[in-house]
């Protein structure tokens, strides 16, 4: 069997995900729409006031962004492990982890690319200023990455479990609030006139650590949870 | 004569070696608190500031000390687990957590009472409250994670690579946080630099002590427990006495 460079790797599992993800259309959407859900719940329960709202838009947006990609969670791993192709990956001669990362970044187009395009449309409603849209899509196009990255761990560890789902949440949720606070950081120094580039800095770090790390830790974690 | 490191990582010798150190960390515990609790309430004065209430530290600062030692030295366990597939090891993280859990729990219980009259409010989004909030849910994240996981030995594994990611993540948490505090309002009270009385430093310590014999001497309880349960089919399990009778 011939052994394929690294890149050729990443760019097969990606091309097969996002092949599989276009066959089933209805599921992207859905979270997509959840998303939207979430954002569109927050002035009917808090009010219409616009002052209240333009404060609370990042925080709004960047909190239903967390709960839509763990909602996509259990589908990054769960149909392959079903059919049995997860465990022919595995005993592929190749890098689990550069695997891991080409199904990390195939859910991440599909589930947190969705996300960061349709975040100005909501800004909108909540009247964010042009500025501050910018900063969020950006702080957005930086820190979700990291959440499909964090979710791939707690996923790969719940593999098969019962109430996965649920679990997930509990796992990743407390790892990710180092992004909620600087993306939301992030556009708040904007709306005060300061610089928002330490935040999106820090965001950056945090982007560059995950994209080490969390590709070998998920593959461990498969390594663990397939035995 | 050749020393044999590793003769209390096995569950057989460690189990009696723990039966015989129980007694002895619980009654220091004992005495430990007995005394802390003296000097606590007896021997130190009133602060000139924050009147009595300033004597929930003497029970809200070790917790919140522990707390965070607590989940360092389970994730060591843990990594030591992982890679050395050492049995022990595993059941020792298991068997701190929930007492890890406990303190994180026992610390912002009492931060809230202390608050109240300091501050005036229950909570406030603090930096450290808010930082010993997101511990208590890394530990009970663990906690849930092996707990539904069937397969002892894959539940070990799976938790001890959370503990390990979650130590990971705790100081980028506390800075976030910190900074995320500074960003949106200052801190509301500090304790003003100045030196602490001699006796209250004394209770501090006791209890700190205290704390410490105490989560051993539980921690040690529990992983007998644990491998009883885990061991149970063994022929050394069947028979110890307390087993046979």
């Amino acid at each position: 069997m011939k052994k394929l460079s690294l890149i050729a790797l990443l760019l097969l599992v990606i091309r097969r995900d996002l092949l599989l993800a276009m066959r089933r259309r209805a599921d992207v959407l859905t979270t997509l729409i959840f998303f939207v859900m979430v954002v569109s719940l927050f002035p009917l329960g808090v009010g219409p006031e616009l002052d209240m709202l333009r404060k609370m838009a990042p925080g709004v947006v960047w909190v239903a962004a967390l709960l839509a990609s763990m909602l996509s969670l259990a589908r990054l791993f769960a149909a392959d492990y079903a059919d049995g192709t997860l465990e022919q990956m595995m005993l592929a001669p190749q890098s689990l982890s550069v695997l891991v990362l080409g199904k990390m970044v195939a859910h991440w187009m599909v589930s947190g690319l969705p996300l960061v395009l349709m975040a100005p449309v909501l800004g909108l409603q909540f009247d964010m200023a042009p500025q501050a849209l910018g900063i969020l899509m950006f702080g957005l196009l930086l820190g979700t990455p990291v959440l499909s990255m964090l979710g791939a761990v707690g996923a790969a560890l719940t593999l098969g479990l019962r109430g996965g789902g649920v679990l997930v949440s509990l796992l990743v949720l407390p790892l990710c609030i180092p992004v909620l606070i600087f993306g939301t950081g992030a556009v708040e120094a904007v709306n005060s006139g300061l610089s928002p580039n330490a935040n999106l800095a820090l965001m950056g770090a945090i982007v560059t650590m995950a994209l080490v790390f969390t590709p070998w830790v998920t593959a461990q974690a498969l390594r663990i949870s397939m035995e | 004569m050749a020393i044999n490191w590793f003769k209390y990582s096995a569950p057989t010798n460690f189990y009696s070696l723990a039966g015989k150190l129980i007694p002895w960390f619980a009654a220091a515990a004992l005495l430990l608190f007995a005394a802390g609790m003296y000097v606590g309430f007896v021997v130190a004065p009133t602060d000139a500031v924050q009147g009595e209430a300033y004597r929930i530290m003497f029970i809200h600062v070790p917790a919140s000390i522990l707390s965070m030692f607590v989940y360092l030295i389970m994730a060591g366990y843990a990594a030591l687990g992982l890679i050395f597939k050492t049995r022990l090891s595993a059941m020792m993280a298991s068997a701190l957590a929930p007492t890890g859990a406990l303190f994180a729990f026992i610390s912002l219980w009492t931060g809230a009472l202390w608050g109240k009259p300091m501050w005036g409010a229950w909570w406030v989004w603090d930096a450290r409250l808010t930082s010993e909030l997101i511990l208590l849910f890394l530990y009970l994240g663990f906690i849930a994670l092996h707990a539904s996981i069937d397969d002892p030995r894959r539940a070990d594994r799976a938790a001890a690579l959370l503990a390990i990611v979650g130590s990971v993540n705790v100081p980028i948490i506390y800075f976030s946080v910190k900074w995320w505090n500074t960003l949106h309002q200052g801190s509301t009270i500090k304790f003003s630099g100045t030196s602490m009385h001699v006796a209250m430093q004394q209770a501090l310590l006791l209890m700190l002590l205290a704390c410490w014999c105490y989560a051993i001497a539980v921690a040690l309880a529990r992983v007998r427990s644990i491998i009883l349960e885990r061991e149970g089919a063994t022929q050394w399990v069947g028979e110890l006495s307390e087993v046979r009778s």
